[in-house]
């Protein structure tokens, strides 16, 4: 919403500076965006008196000039054409700046001649193309005043943001309104005089559509001219960006701005059939006002004569009705519409017009006849011609309302202790009339204006609420609403820097756990994951459905209706999908490594669950000690299980098959499973296929660990620790299995041969190559066996190490090597 | 002593002197102390010393073997000392060389910041609340006291999805404020509950990103008043900053959910970006007590329980405290921005260590 400040002062009579009003504005919520004020730079210039212009004895273009500044007469040299003796112009001291070059002016000499300032033009001023020469004032322009005062443009613009509840806000007359409540000065009266009508109007009304349009008042003013506006009109609606057009439209556009009041004329003569029709649209075409065709939807609610749609109604009215030039009987619709129609009426047709904007968070349902005499009374004495009587449709609506407010309220709601006077007063500047007063409790009526306060009730319930529940908090709302709005518009009028801060009271001396266990899952999980090296990132949770279907599953249902852009258009199924274009990213910037790392949602058709993913991309960095190399499907294992190592889970009662999801190379993935289905957890190198797609070598490995599935660790004491005080016994085995044998299958059977004796089983060697048969591998493993009572003898190692021979070679088909 | 003894601790002294390595030393060693070396030997003969002589001359022998074992013994020590140091002259690490990288880990700044907020409300007694990204417009808007048709829901840009739940249609939330309604449904009051998380809306520019995080904040209660919200949150805001006297402004406006609603500023330098003064204001968050017909869609009598709610967005505040001037590269995982922005994951934000910068 903008205004201009001489604008607002029709509204207001206050003693108050712009800067008092523009802070107290944003301090009751009528927020200011900015004020711009185009006299600023025109303020050093000063309107002038050339006494003399007389030829430059230098220079044939130039004149050399006397001007009388106000201040005494000083030589200025000027190249205009039109300088001459007697003119007034606007003087440029020295000192100034040009608002055209952004030059400051300084006292100089040219070519001999003295020149103590500038003789302006339009253009160097900044308010015009016009170059011609230097602006000439009319002869009565007062010599030593400033310029812009004495032209109009020292009127500075606000700009203020209305929220969406105060469509009152949204005139001039509104916001003059609170400025005055709030202490800012005096609301002038404003009560137009009834306009006598005269004769049948040419038109009439008629309403087929009561939700949507509630009433109308029309009247029709013949013998109307129709031509520009008078320059206080045009400078009004100039000043805030609007577009003088005639007189006829500039009057419904002031009427808008002013009282927040959408006014709309149609050229009488156009009207066919005399009568205008509120109706559902039916499909038809039409042409609005701004050269655009709309097509009438059965929802939208038309005014149509015998030809057709002309308008739809409250948001843009139609070319072939609408008012010009030549107009010479003008018909002034002032009408009254339901919200919810004219907002969706503009948002399917996606029209933003000042009119929607009141409409549809309503206007002052009592200000209809007040209005169109005051649209009356302006067309007659801009544009003269004799009005007829006012003709209608519908009715006023119902909209008295009164609300309660018990004034120990502002203290037990509102923080502060307002003392009931004041509470009240602040209410009666807003308008609101004193029905009953108590020394408790006041009940105010409504005023026609704000239908934001003690509004009807609008409750949607939580289905499944206990009838009896619902039923009691419905009834408090209704008792409490209407007085929450009252509290609200005096905590507001008086400031809420009247508040006093109060810190929570503390629920208990030290605060219980904050996070759920499931959530300290995720923050155990980030902190060992970037402690183990990987960098966190957070990515969107959408991307491109092609892209998303590279890896797995893009169903419809996961598809948003309208992405801002087409890569943005689908859910992600897994996060490795969104950390392998970031690690591509990465690498195309130039880092050869990329080790990355998320916690968030990935999305399924049952629902969305927390995944900690990462993607593992590129060469290890060179050094001495620590040749590069590729980073595989081993170092995303690594991540995994470090990530359920610190949630808790036992490694090693954990199972990897080779089965993981189809993004990954199908022979170097794996899935970690807690017993025969919980998946806990996923990784293994990225499928060629998939690296092919986002044009990428990788290398790259990915893993996934299943936050929301890893089981609530049990609560038990921990049992006391295992520290036997006799030297473990290190024996070390090679087996030649199956090329196809999992390293695993080998540990697990080593480890289960001699439960009680053995205290752990590694890997430290796996070879395949032309030392062992085709088609085998040499898996090498060292077994811990760990005596309790007494050192073992050679003979029981013996024994030992045979069981395990034999397990595995039972498990596995192996052999010693 | 005898000139025997004299003669031969001389030349055993020469010969150790002579001995450069421990091989020439053990020679020594072995021709004074051996089975068949001079001291033994002169140990053997004592027994033909006449019997008068025998004891003088064996207690000076026992003088003489002690002062060759140590000469010897000190001739090793600094042999060995002599052949470490010549072993160590030809061990050489250039200590200048950098140890094996180990990849560098950080927490995001937003993981960071969220940490920093349940800290700092969690000391004030609140609890983390969560919900779903993929929510029905009941949670995000109708719970809200924002019907179908209500202007606020046009201004959110909101996402939606294909399909509905509970008959209702889905979207992408688009502020975390369905938290409000999920804690009021799920537990019943009194609530402290804030909730980070993830929110959505159709906008894409330097200020806007189409996925960003905010965190909301519900207090339900039998006498909350604004007096608590204005402390809870300026409590919070002094301790987020680290800026003891950080000014808070609290003015009046709109939001469907909360009546009467208020925009919260801080205090800062528009010029310079500093926090804490200057006498610019810079719109923080947005907050009010708890709107009667929100309560009530939630099944709470609003004449028992009142409160207040807050919601501020989570990578503004990150930008502000930390400086960042730009809010995309946030979801753009460069490495050398997260290198540069990212926070330790062995320092966790916590009240004891301290969680301002």
């Amino acid at each position: 919403m903008k205004f201009s400040w001489s604008w607002l002062r029709t509204h207001l009579d206050t003693d108050a500076g712009i800067g008092a009003v523009t802070d107290r504005l944003t301090a009751i919520g009528l927020e200011l965006e900015r004020v711009e004020d185009p006299g600023a730079a025109l303020a050093p210039f000063r309107i002038a008196h050339v006494v003399e212009a007389a030829q430059h004895p230098n220079a044939d273009r130039l004149r050399a000039c006397q001007v009388d500044t106000g201040a005494g007469v000083v030589s200025v040299v000027c190249g205009a054409p039109n300088a001459r003796t007697g003119m007034r112009a606007v003087f440029a001291p020295p000192g100034s700046t040009i608002p055209a070059t952004g030059a400051v002016l300084k006292v100089g000499e040219i070519r001999g001649v003295e020149s103590a300032g500038m003789l302006l033009s339009l253009r160097e001023m900044g308010l015009g193309e016009d170059h011609d020469g230097i602006v000439e004032l009319p002869d009565d322009a007062p010599v030593g005043q400033g310029y812009a005062a004495w032209a109009g443009l020292d009127d500075p613009v606000v700009e203020i943001s209305v929220t969406p509840n105060r469509g009152d806000a949204l005139s001039v007359r509104g916001v003059a309104r609170d400025l005055a409540a709030a202490g800012l000065g005096r609301l002038r009266p404003w009560a137009p005089a009834a306009v006598q009508g005269m004769g049948a109007s040419a038109v009439s009304w008629a309403i087929d559509m009561p939700d949507a349009c509630f009433w109308v008042l029309g009247r029709t003013v013949r013998g109307v001219r129709n031509g520009p506006s008078p320059d206080w009109l045009q400078r009004r609606l100039l000043s805030i960006g609007l577009r003088p057009i005639s007189a006829l439209v500039d009057i419904t556009n002031f009427f808008t701005i002013d009282l927040g009041r959408p006014l709309h004329v149609f050229d009488a003569d156009r009207v066919q059939g005399g009568m205008l029709r509120f109706r559902p649209g039916a499909g038809e075409s039409f042409r609005a006002l701004n050269g655009r065709d709309y097509v009438a939807d059965p929802a939208d609610c038309v005014i149509a004569d015998a030809a057709g749609v002309q308008s739809l109604a409250g948001v843009i009215g139609g070319e072939a009705t609408g008012c010009t030039e030549t107009t010479a009987n003008v018909f002034i619709e002032c009408a009254l519409f339901d919200p919810v129609h004219i907002a969706l009426t503009g948002r399917r047709h996606s029209i933003a017009s000042d009119a929607r904007q009141r409409f549809e968070r309503g206007v002052d349902p009592a200000l209809l006849p007040d209005a169109i005499e005051a649209a009356t009374q302006m067309v007659l004495d801009l544009c003269g011609g004799e009005p007829s009587v006012v003709v209608q449709a519908g009715s006023e609506p119902a909209w008295r309302r009164s609300a309660a407010l018990r004034f120990d309220r502002l203290r037990s709601l509102g923080g502060t202790a307002v003392p009931p006077d004041e509470a009240v007063a602040a209410l009666t500047g807003l308008g609101f009339i004193v029905e009953a007063r108590a020394t408790e409790a006041v009940r105010v009526a409504v005023p026609s204006w704000r239908n934001d306060i003690a509004a009807p009730i609008v409750l949607d319930q939580a289905p499944g609420l206990d009838p009896e529940r619902a039923r009691a908090a419905a009834e408090g709302c209704a008792e409490t609403e209407p007085e929450a709005d009252l509290i609200e518009e005096v905590l507001r009028l008086r400031g809420l820097d009247h508040v006093l801060p109060v810190s929570l009271p503390r629920i208990a001396p030290v605060p219980p756990a904050v996070l759920t266990p499931r959530q300290v899952r995720s923050a155990l999980a980030r902190r060992t994951l970037a402690a183990a090296g990987l960098m966190e990132c957070v990515s969107f949770s959408f991307l491109d459905h092609a892209q998303a279907a590279l890896f797995g599953d893009a169903p419809e249902a996961l598809r948003l209706l309208n992405p801002i852009a087409s890569d943005l258009d689908q859910m992600r199924g897994t996060l490795v999908a969104t950390l392998a274009l970031a690690a591509a990213r990465n690498a195309a910037r130039g880092q050869t490594e990329a080790r990355l790392f998320e916690i968030g949602p990935a999305f399924r058709e049952d629902g969305q669950e927390t995944v900690a993913a990462g993607v593992l991309a590129g060469v290890t960095p060179r050094h001495p000690l620590a040749p590069s190399r590729g980073l595989g499907a081993v170092d995303a294992k690594a991540a995994a299980t470090e990530a359920l190592q610190a949630l808790g889970l036992p490694i090693d009662s954990l199972s990897v098959s080779a089965d993981a999801p189809n993004f990954y190379h199908p022979g170097r993935s794996g899935t970690v499973r807690q017993g025969p289905r919980l998946v806990l957890a996923t990784f293994g190198e990225l499928h060629p296929r998939v690296l092919q797609a986002l044009d990428w070598t990788g290398p790259a490995a990915a893993f996934e660990v299943f936050l929301d599935r890893v089981p609530e660790p049990k609560r038990r004491r921990r049992a006391p620790p295992d520290l036997p005080a006799f030297q473990p016994v290190r024996r070390d085995f090679a087996f030649l299995v199956g090329a196809d044998v999992p390293a695993d299958a080998v540990l697990r059977a080593a480890r289960g041969a001699e439960r009680a004796l053995t205290a752990a089983a590694h890997v430290f060697d796996v070879y395949e190559g032309d030392k062992v048969p085709p088609g085998q591998k040499s898996v090498g493993i060292e077994v811990v066996f760990q005596p309790r009572e007494r050192t073992l003898t050679d003979a029981e190692i013996e024994a030992a190490g045979a069981k395990v021979v034999a397990a595995v070679a039972k498990a596995t088909g192996g052999a010693l090597r | 002593m005898t000139d025997d003894f004299q003669a031969l601790r001389a030349e055993t002294e020469a010969a150790l002197a002579a001995a450069s390595d421990l091989r020439a030393w053990d020679a020594v060693r072995v021709g004074v102390l051996g089975k068949q070396g001079r001291l033994t030997a002169l140990l053997k003969e004592l027994g033909k010393v006449a019997p008068e002589q025998r004891r003088e001359r064996g207690a000076q022998l026992n003088v003489l073997k002690d002062e060759l074992a140590g000469l010897i013994e000190a001739r090793r020590v600094e042999l060995d000392v002599a052949a470490l140091d010549a072993r160590l002259a030809g061990e050489r690490t250039d200590v200048s060389l950098p140890p094996p990288p180990r990849p560098q880990g950080l927490v995001h700044p937003i993981s960071r910041t969220m940490e920093e907020m349940t800290a700092l409300f969690g000391a004030m007694g609140f609890t983390v609340g969560e919900g779903l990204d993929i929510e029905t417009d009941w949670f995000n808007f109708s719970a809200l006291n924002i019907p179908a048709h209500h202007p606020a829901r046009a201004d959110h840009d909101t996402f939606y999805l294909p399909g509905e739940r509970d008959g209702r249609p889905l979207l992408l939330r688009t502020q975390t404020s369905d938290v409000q309604i999920i804690s009021m449904l799920q537990t019943p009051p009194p609530l402290r509950v804030i909730a980070p998380g993830r929110t959505y809306r159709a906008d894409h520019d330097a200020t806007h990103s189409p996925m960003f995080h905010q965190c909301e904040g519900l207090v339900i209660d039998r006498d909350i008043t604004l007096g608590h919200l204005k402390g809870c949150l300026i409590d919070f805001l002094r301790a987020f900053f680290g800026i003891a006297h950080l000014p808070v402004r609290f003015r009046s406006s709109y939001f469907p959910f909360t009546e009467p609603s208020m925009e919260v500023d801080i205090g800062w330098n528009r010029r310079t970006g500093e926090l804490g003064g200057g006498g610019d204001w810079l719109e923080i968050l947005g907050s009010g007590m708890v709107h009667p017909r929100v309560l009530a869609n939630c099944g709470l009598d609003p004449r028992e329980w009142q409160g207040f709610a807050f919601g501020m967005g989570v990578e503004r505040v990150a930008m502000l405290k930390h400086g960042i001037p730009d809010l995309r590269p946030f979801f753009e995982s460069d490495l050398r921005w997260l290198r540069h922005y990212g926070a330790s994951p062995l320092a966790p934000a916590s009240l004891h260590e301290g969680i301002a910068p």
